[in-house]
């Protein structure tokens, strides 16, 4: 390798000192200031920014806009400067080698306590390759009645087709309404 | 040009009421029992004041507007599913005659494209229907200026009535009943506000769109529709705490048409308030292309077809 610069898609290569470069993508709301507040926790823990690919055309599933920045540090250090960059509020969407793929929320209406949330929440799980993160539920009317939840779920990249026909299967059966997000387009 | 106007409702009226203004003489005005015709121009201020004091509009046979000497005929009866009649009899009868025709009764050109368009080709006569879509905004013509080959999909708010009671129900907390009772009162929404809140207005729309983007093959049927009379407050405020919120959002694809409630980022450009509509025409070489403005009302949807009329003149 020598004096050679490890080409930006070569992920994880280690140079001379130990100090490998690694691709981080994240996720920034189109905003003054999100870009430099989010590389700050790179050179807060040690990171040296490489370069930095903002695909201003393009928006992620949530409205946001991916970055994508390659930078060095040695291994030891890069898992503090993800939890740094999680710290300050950003989405990591893939860092390093390890896809955390995308975050997408959906609402779920209907009798959801009465038809086991959990169960739902389980068969969207278990069927696709989705997790979900967080989960809020309004039951305005008591746990008898009409509830709406809306659920967090993080998806590998290009994988939300099958998750939302999951999902309406899922809910089809349990005659549950759901209000899906709105891919494609600059929503 | 000489316009023919059929229907007298809100659009027909307006249109006769604006014609002048916008360089067109209006030669015949009927609604479904009475017409006024006059080779040399009708009367429009009298005929709009005999129709709303609720007497014939005037005492002509609305059948003899054809055998008069119009060079558009102006298609705003009231939009009917199925078979799209009269509207699309009324069409036939004006192209057959090489005539040209402007729509704003999107029965015809939602549920019968394929055999309007044969019409057409073997007509002197052209068809627009600027009004269907979107009332005053510019969507299908916009679509044809970018070349419909080059558009990839058209999504957007086309229906006030949903819009308004999402964005209430969002703003106030209050659940679907309640904003609808608000609505009727304010005259936003009908007595009978099924067509708008299940989705089927939208998604005559789309299915308008979804025909010229694919040159036909589309009719309601084959669109995947649903409303919002099941999307409690509780739903919309959930969604708010992701920065999201809920409208009915229609899809027009190649592929296929798609109505329903959808989560949309609460600053972005879908997530208009109250009745405004909202286009986003998504381009291959262009990007994403907005338009947002009325989408209903007599005057708004009135310049809708006085453009299409300006279009066919050449102007």
């Amino acid at each position: 390798m020598g004096d050679t610069p490890t080409p930006p898609g070569d992920l994880g290569t280690e140079t001379d000192g130990g100090v490998r470069t690694y691709t981080v993508r994240l996720e920034l709301v189109d905003e003054p200031g999100e870009l430099l507040d989010a590389l700050a926790p790179i050179a807060e823990n040690g990171g040296n920014l490489m370069s930095i690919h903002h695909e201003r055309g393009n928006i992620t599933p949530r409205g946001h806009i991916p970055v994508e920045v390659d930078l060095g540090c040695p291994p030891d250090r890069f898992d503090d400067i993800v939890a740094g960059l999680r710290e300050t509020g950003v989405n990591v969407i893939q860092a390093g080698a390890e896809r955390y793929g995308e975050e997408i929320s959906v609402v779920l209406v209907g009798h959801l306590i009465e038809t086991d949330l959990s169960d739902t929440l389980l068969a969207i799980e278990n069927e696709t390759s989705a997790a979900v993160l967080d989960l809020s539920l309004s039951a305005p009317q008591g746990t008898g009645d009409i509830s709406s939840a809306r659920i967090r779920l993080a998806i590998d990249s290009g994988r939300s087709e099958a998750v939302f026909e999951t999902i309406r299967s899922v809910s089809d059966e349990k005659d549950l309404t759901v209000v899906e997000p709105l891919l494609g387009g600059d929503a | 040009m000489r316009l023919a106007i059929l229907g007298a409702g809100d659009v027909g009226r307006s249109v006769a009421d604006l014609a002048d203004e916008y360089g067109h003489e209006v030669v015949a005005l009927a609604d479904s029992t009475n017409a006024v015709i006059d080779d040399d121009g009708i009367d429009v201020e009298g005929a709009l004041q005999r129709k709303r004091s609720d007497e014939p509009v005037g005492v002509d046979d609305p059948d003899d507007v054809f055998e008069g000497e119009y060079e558009v005929l102006v298609e705003a009866t009231p939009t009917t599913l199925g078979d799209a009649e009269p509207g699309f009899s009324h069409v036939e009868r004006a192209l057959e005659d090489d005539r040209h025709v402007v729509l704003a009764n999107k029965g015809p050109v939602a549920e019968r494209y394929e055999e309007l368009r044969a019409l057409e080709a073997d007509s002197a006569g052209s068809v627009r229907f600027e009004a269907t879509v979107g009332g005053a905004i510019p969507a299908l013509s916009t679509v044809e200026d970018c070349m419909p080959e080059n558009v990839t999909a058209v999504r957007g708010v086309l229906n006030g009535t949903a819009n308004f009671i999402l964005t209430r129900m969002a703003a106030e907390g209050l659940d679907y009943e309640h904003v609808l009772a608000e609505a009727q009162d304010l005259g936003v929404a009908e007595a009978d506000p099924t067509f708008d809140v299940d989705g089927t207005d939208a998604a005559l729309k789309f299915v308008i769109l979804a025909n010229v983007l694919s040159e036909g093959g589309f009719a309601l049927e084959d669109a995947d529709v649903e409303g919002i009379q099941n999307i409690p407050g509780s739903a919309l405020n959930l969604a708010a705490e992701d920065g999201r919120t809920i409208r009915l959002i229609g899809e027009a694809t190649r592929e296929g048409v798609r109505v329903g409630p959808r989560l949309v980022p609460e600053n972005g450009p879908l997530a208009v308030t109250g009745t405004r509509n909202i286009v986003q025409i998504e381009t291959r070489n262009a990007g994403s292309l907005h338009a947002s403005g009325r989408g209903a009302g007599g005057p708004e949807t009135a310049t809708a077809v006085l453009s299409d009329v300006n279009r066919l003149a050449g102007r």
